[in-house]
């Protein structure tokens, strides 16, 4: 083993330099190494289990409450478009539409598949021992958040079919070829809202030491924007533009309610509420402020699919901006930090 | 593989040998390496050279800079100036392929606690893009090699601390490593575990040629398995030999211990020590010996001094040049 390498220096330079190129070479693409334990970690992780039982749950409340009036409404008017659609949409018996509970749940996947994602690696004490194997050290966080999308896409996957499937079955239909398309459509601005709070929560689990102080701060942020940015909206309306009680102006109604809009729409849930709605409902014309309408009562004209798209498309390039913003805050802050700390 | 190269249990001196020293036979190699963090240098113009096949022990207390220098080494952390070099490669270049070819096992490792031994391997082989049966094979040896082939398939949460020692060890060596850093490795572990895990080092170097780099602040737990060690203080490297060297640099140092019955109440002794011309630094540690530092051979004026106090000898040496003087001269009682 030894005898044949003492006289030749020059062989051992030459071959730690061949060995050098075989190495950068194979070494490339260790994120996916990185995304494919942190994905396994989470489709065999209790909270996977809990959160697609939650909302295949509420997913379900929602369609089981939505499918009667649709079938009522199937039997008097057949012209009415996308029927299948509304069963995503309509909210009858004050029980929310599917894409409002995942408005208000989808945070919590999102928070779930990152509030630990740094931290929990600092807490183990398996962050050193992480990067000093042969991958760069963005390829861990940049792993870990499409780990956590493939989860979050995976999750709400598997929820619309069990919902769509039981749907079907309710109402004896099944989607057109163009409700697929919507459908398709909702989905990937669905995960893109998700991945804003999975974006959010990776930049807490970088800035916290502990995954429980990363996971309340999101929790937090979460209710804010949730629950009281309707509240917040509407306080900052009345303040701006108040309305008088008595006599009220349609121009001091009409200024009060869009400030209210335009504060709302910093909410992430508002940008995809606004945007999914669209998408989901052809006959919504507008983004903007009208005089909701339910969805039984159909105007008799539609967009199309890509006329929906352009109404919708500020919304969604807001949220990208947002996930955008988030993730690259969390990968500056993650390279700039000590490995020990 | 290189090790006949360049045996350093053979060489004469440290001094004779640094310039002679070909390039290839270097395995690691610093030079004006440092780092700061606001005011406070960690490590200060650190220049070093490891030699192929060699074991060296960086001995140091603790926050003296040496994970700092290790974390350099592997282009964990950026350098405020200086270079280091590890097989020639720059860890800022060449990031991934230094970190291919060095085995790391930090100070208090962790690992994933709900996974098994085994799945945590795995994911260590996996990252080194070792092919699946291959990493299955070497995981079992490795496992085997430092006893834990009984609880492959137990999690890391169920195990004790000298079995996450060794878990480390094996997760260290599983990247084929030519290089391995260990940072603190006898730290909270028994005294045969200790031994195990040196012996084990050993043979890493004898069997496979290994280059071992190892930091402690325990030089009595290290010396005996260190070809060459370098005393890290501050920052800076306070002596670099081998342990008979580091000792022969200490023969002009004058340290003297006493120990004497109680003397006449009232006579402070560290006063009487004080009076001596010549004495530095005198302290006392808990079961009564005195360690009298001194600039030069004042024994006879010390002795003749505590005698004349009116105290009773019972022990008076001149501390020898071995661990404890090292220790003592490096670590603890350097005064300028």
């Amino acid at each position: 083993m030894t005898a044949s390498i003492a006289s030749a220096p020059d062989a051992i330079v030459e071959r730690i330099a061949e060995r050098n190129d075989v190495a950068t070479h194979r070494l490339r693409g260790g994120w996916r190494i990185v995304a494919r334990k942190e994905f396994e970690d989470h489709i065999h992780s209790v909270r996977f289990v809990i959160l697609v039982v939650l909302v295949s749950l509420a997913g379900l409340a929602s369609v089981h409450s939505a499918s009667g009036p649709i079938r009522d409404a199937a039997n008097q008017a057949t012209a009415v478009p996308s029927i299948f659609l509304y069963l995503f949409t309509l909210a009858p018996d004050r029980v929310p539409a599917f894409h409002e509970f995942i408005a208000i749940l989808g945070p919590l996947l999102g928070i779930a598949f990152g509030f630990d994602a740094v931290n929990g690696e600092r807490s183990q004490r398996t962050l050193p021992r992480l990067v000093a194997q042969p991958i760069h050290r963005d390829e861990v966080i940049n792993g870990k958040f499409v780990a956590g999308l493939g989860a979050i896409a995976l999750a709400l996957g598997a929820v619309m079919a069990v919902v769509a499937a039981y749907g079907m079955l309710r109402l004896g239909i099944g989607p057109t070829t163009g409700e697929v398309i919507r459908m398709i459509a909702f989905f990937v601005v669905a995960v893109v809202y998700i991945a804003l709070w999975l974006a959010l929560a990776t930049v807490l689990s970088v800035l916290t030491r502990r995954a429980a102080t990363a996971a309340l701060a999101g929790i937090a942020a979460w209710l804010v924007f949730t629950l009281f940015g309707g509240l917040i909206a509407g306080l900052v309306a009345d303040t701006v533009h108040p309305v008088p009680t008595s006599n009220p102006t349609a121009e001091a109604l009409l200024a009060n309610a869009r400030l209210e809009q335009n504060v709302r729409r910093f909410s992430p849930s508002e940008l995809y509420q606004e945007a999914t709605t669209v998408l989901l409902n052809p006959s919504k014309q507008s983004t903007g402020l009208v005089i909701e309408d339910t969805g039984a009562q159909a105007l008799p004209s539609t967009l199309s699919l890509s006329e929906s798209l352009v109404l919708a498309w500020w919304q969604v390039a807001a949220l990208v901006g947002g996930v955008v913003a988030l993730f690259a805050g969390a990968y500056a802050a993650f390279m700039r930090q000590e490995v020990r700390a | 593989m290189t090790r006949a190269i360049t045996a350093p249990s053979a060489l004469p001196s440290t001094e004779a040998t640094e310039a002679a020293v070909p390039e290839h036979s270097i395995a690691l190699e610093t030079s004006d390496l440092t780092k700061r963090y606001g005011d406070r240098t960690a490590v200060d113009s650190l220049s070093l050279q490891i030699r192929r096949g060699e074991i060296f022990g960086l001995l140091g207390p603790n926050g003296a800079g040496k994970t700092t220098t290790i974390l350099m080494l592997l282009g964990l952390t950026e350098p405020t100036g200086g270079t280091a070099r590890v097989d020639g490669l720059d860890p800022r270049r060449d990031p991934l392929a230094v970190k291919s070819r060095v085995g790391y096992l930090p100070d208090d490792v962790g690992f994933y606690d709900d996974a098994t031994a085994r799945e945590n391997l795995r994911y260590t082989a996996r990252l080194n893009r070792l092919r699946e049966p291959d990493a299955t094979e070497r995981i079992e040896y490795l496992l085997d090699q430092v006893g834990l082939s009984e609880v492959i398939d137990r999690r890391v949460r169920t195990f004790s601390r000298g079995m996450r020692q060794r878990l480390g060890l094996a997760d260290a060596l599983i990247k084929r490593p030519s290089i391995l850093i260990l940072d603190e490795p006898t730290v909270n572990i028994d005294p045969e575990g200790v031994r195990e895990l040196l012996r084990f080092v050993r043979d890493l170097r004898d069997v496979e040629g290994m280059t071992v780099l190892l930091s402690s602040h325990l030089l009595h737990q290290v010396e005996e398995v260190c070809d060459r060690i370098g005393v890290f203080v501050s920052g800076k490297l306070a002596g670099l030999g081998t342990v008979s060297q580091l000792a022969s640099q200490l023969d002009d140092a004058w340290v003297f211990e006493l120990e004497v019955d109680p003397g006449p109440p009232g006579t402070p002794l560290r006063e009487v020590l004080h009076a001596v011309p010549g004495v530095g630094n005198v302290g006392v540690d808990g079961r009564g010996r005195w360690t009298i530092d001194a600039s030069h051979d004042v024994h006879a004026e010390l002795f003749a001094a505590v005698a004349a106090a009116g105290f009773t000898v019972n022990h008076f040496v001149r501390r020898g040049a071995d661990l404890d003087a090292i220790y003592h001269h490096y670590f603890t009682g350097r005064t300028a």
